[in-house]
């Protein structure tokens, strides 16, 4: 939800100039999810719910930890469960905390059609505008983590704010403050990012996980949202995460550029046909009923015909 | 299959015939029975409807301009999938009620290589052979039935995107997208075509009859077929007729 102190950097489907862009210089922030050290607490996922005084819902039980099968329109913080078996034999319970990942390229906010439902702020949080929302759900489709869920009572989409009503106030995201092991961070990109990759080489030296890394997907421009994982290579395991996120070509090369070009050139047909118009003129029925210099006959209704019925009624 | 769409057509007009009139002048033709004008009207206002709310979310530079015709954004949204669910399904009845006059047919072939000539107003009557509907119209009335398909195949995923998954909603925005802008251009046309273009055109859809002069200029095969006469020698008669009567002046 809007907050007064953020300043905005990019808003959806908006004509024009971005009013306030650039007026402050403001840090990009970041939230720091080291899986490693994630417990599987929930501490995060009761913390966001109370925070954003979300009802809770009837859930299912699938034989996972987990508390539900995926982040709901009221559930935006979810810690996945994945019983993992490497290569060696030996267990690994991999946890990984999923949310929305504020990209740098939103992909909902490039799907987005209506002006102002979806907007970025300079500090980098992507926050949707439910009062402008249509209900549409490209967001849904332009988004490569399935993150924006819909509501079909209320027709609008919601997901995690990074609670940028906290942060606008200096305030860390609700899920961080709840964090009992320090697994969640919260700070500048810059900090965040130093903090992971000392974090992901420790693991790769110390700690017998050589494959470990930072995910911060370049694809999208980076995100807002990183992760530590013990294996970089392979993302897909920690309930999914895309090894290489994109944004359908649709809500790229299609909606930004051939779908303007496609419609100025579809419009040119209304000027086209009136010069149609003007160069070539009507085509009137044959002959003409007026006469030639307008001084003529009265109207000729055609041919000679056998003498005509009056006015009749067909069914 | 074809006798029995004709005799499900040939009901549908006597029962919706019967719920008003066609006025003949003398000197007209009856050209669109009430059946037809009721369809081609009903499925132009929901086709006006569904265009203008799609068009809405088109793009960003529409969006403040037509989404207050339907009261704001959200309603937009709400309405166009019911807009567009109307125009296919009247859509639907008038391609039945027009299958057979649309039914393209090696005559069309040789309208659309000369189309440049009729476009350009050269000659002052169609060519003998072109019956009730000329290749253009057959050409739209085309265009409108492969679209409706689009439509309705790429607007469902697009209308439960939960359901179809992201893949077909990426692929089916773009189609609904090509599909609309191809039913703008023929639209465009199809509105100057039918007013401006050929005076003496729109009283078909309205009025439902047309002069015997704009049947053997526009449709010289079909009024043939309507009259018994031969449409070159009565439009020569005529042209004849009032050259006489300018020269007498």
């Amino acid at each position: 939800m809007p907050t007064g102190t953020l300043q905005i950097r990019a808003i959806s489907a908006h004509t024009g100039s971005i009013p306030g862009r650039g007026v402050q210089r403001e840090e990009e922030v970041c939230k720091y999810i080291d899986v490693t050290t994630c417990i599987g607490c929930k501490a995060c996922e009761v913390a966001c719910v109370e925070w954003n005084d979300m009802p809770f819902q009837q859930t299912s039980f699938d034989n996972t930890y987990q508390t539900m099968p995926s982040t709901s329109w009221n559930y935006w913080n979810l810690i996945k469960f994945n019983e993992h078996q490497r290569d060696d034999g030996t267990q690994m319970w991999l946890m990984r905390k999923d949310q929305c990942m504020h990209c740098e390229d939103p992909g909902c906010l490039r799907a987005c059609p209506a002006d102002g439902a979806i907007v970025q702020y300079t500090n980098g949080i992507v926050d949707f505008q439910q009062e402008n929302c249509i209900g549409c759900q490209y967001c849904v489709s332009g988004c490569p983590f399935d993150i924006p869920k819909f509501n079909s009572t209320t027709k609008k989409v919601y997901k995690c704010t990074l609670c940028s009503d906290r942060v606008g106030q200096g305030l860390e995201p609700a899920c961080i403050k709840s964090c009992p092991t320090g697994c969640l961070r919260f700070g500048t990109k810059s900090d965040m990012r130093a903090l992971a990759d000392a974090r992901a080489k420790q693991l790769r030296e110390h700690s017998g996980f050589p494959n470990a890394g930072v995910y911060d997907p370049p694809s999208i421009g980076g995100t807002h949202v990183i992760y530590v994982l013990h294996d970089i290579t392979k993302p897909e395991l920690y309930g999914g995460l895309p090894a290489n996120p994109q944004i359908p070509p649709t809500f790229t090369m299609w909606k930004r550029f051939a779908k303007p070009v496609a419609l100025m050139l579809s419009l040119f047909a209304v000027p086209v046909a009136f010069f149609h118009y003007v160069t070539q003129g009507p085509k009137e029925p044959q002959p003409p009923s007026a006469g030639f210099d307008g001084s003529g006959p009265p109207p000729d209704h055609g041919a000679p015909r056998p003498p005509q019925p009056p006015s009749g009624v067909s069914r | 299959m074809n006798t029995a769409i004709e005799r499900f057509d040939e009901s549908a007009r006597r029962r919706v015939g019967a719920f008003g009139r066609t006025v003949v002048h003398p000197g007209e033709l009856v050209r669109h029975p009430l059946y037809t004008r009721v369809l081609h009207w009903s499925v132009a206002v929901f086709f006006i409807f569904a265009l203008l709310s799609g068009f809405a979310i088109y793009s960003p530079w529409l969006y403040h301009w037509l989404t207050p015709l339907f009261g704001g954004g959200a309603t937009t949204r709400l309405l166009h999938p019911w807009f567009s669910l109307g125009f296919v399904l009247f859509f639907a009845f008038q391609f039945l009620n027009w299958l057979v006059p649309m039914t393209w047919t090696g005559d069309d072939r040789r309208w659309t290589r000369r189309m440049k000539e009729f476009v350009s107003n050269t000659e002052p009557v169609e060519p003998e052979y072109v019956d009730f509907f000329n290749a253009g119209q057959k050409l739209y009335f085309w265009a409108i039935a492969v679209s409706a398909i689009v439509f309705l195949i790429s607007g469902i995923p697009m209308w439960f995107p939960k359901t179809f998954g992201r893949p077909l909603v990426g692929v089916g925005y773009v189609l609904h997208d090509i599909a609309a802008l191809i039913m703008l251009v023929g639209f465009i046309i199809h509105l100057y075509e039918g007013t401006a273009a050929q005076p003496g055109t729109f009283q078909a859809m309205t009025r439902g009859t047309v002069e015997r002069r704009w049947a053997w200029t526009h449709h010289p095969a079909w009024y043939r077929r309507a009259t018994g006469r031969d449409p070159r020698a009565d439009y020569d008669r005529a042209r004849a007729r009032l050259m006489q009567r300018a020269s007498d002046d």
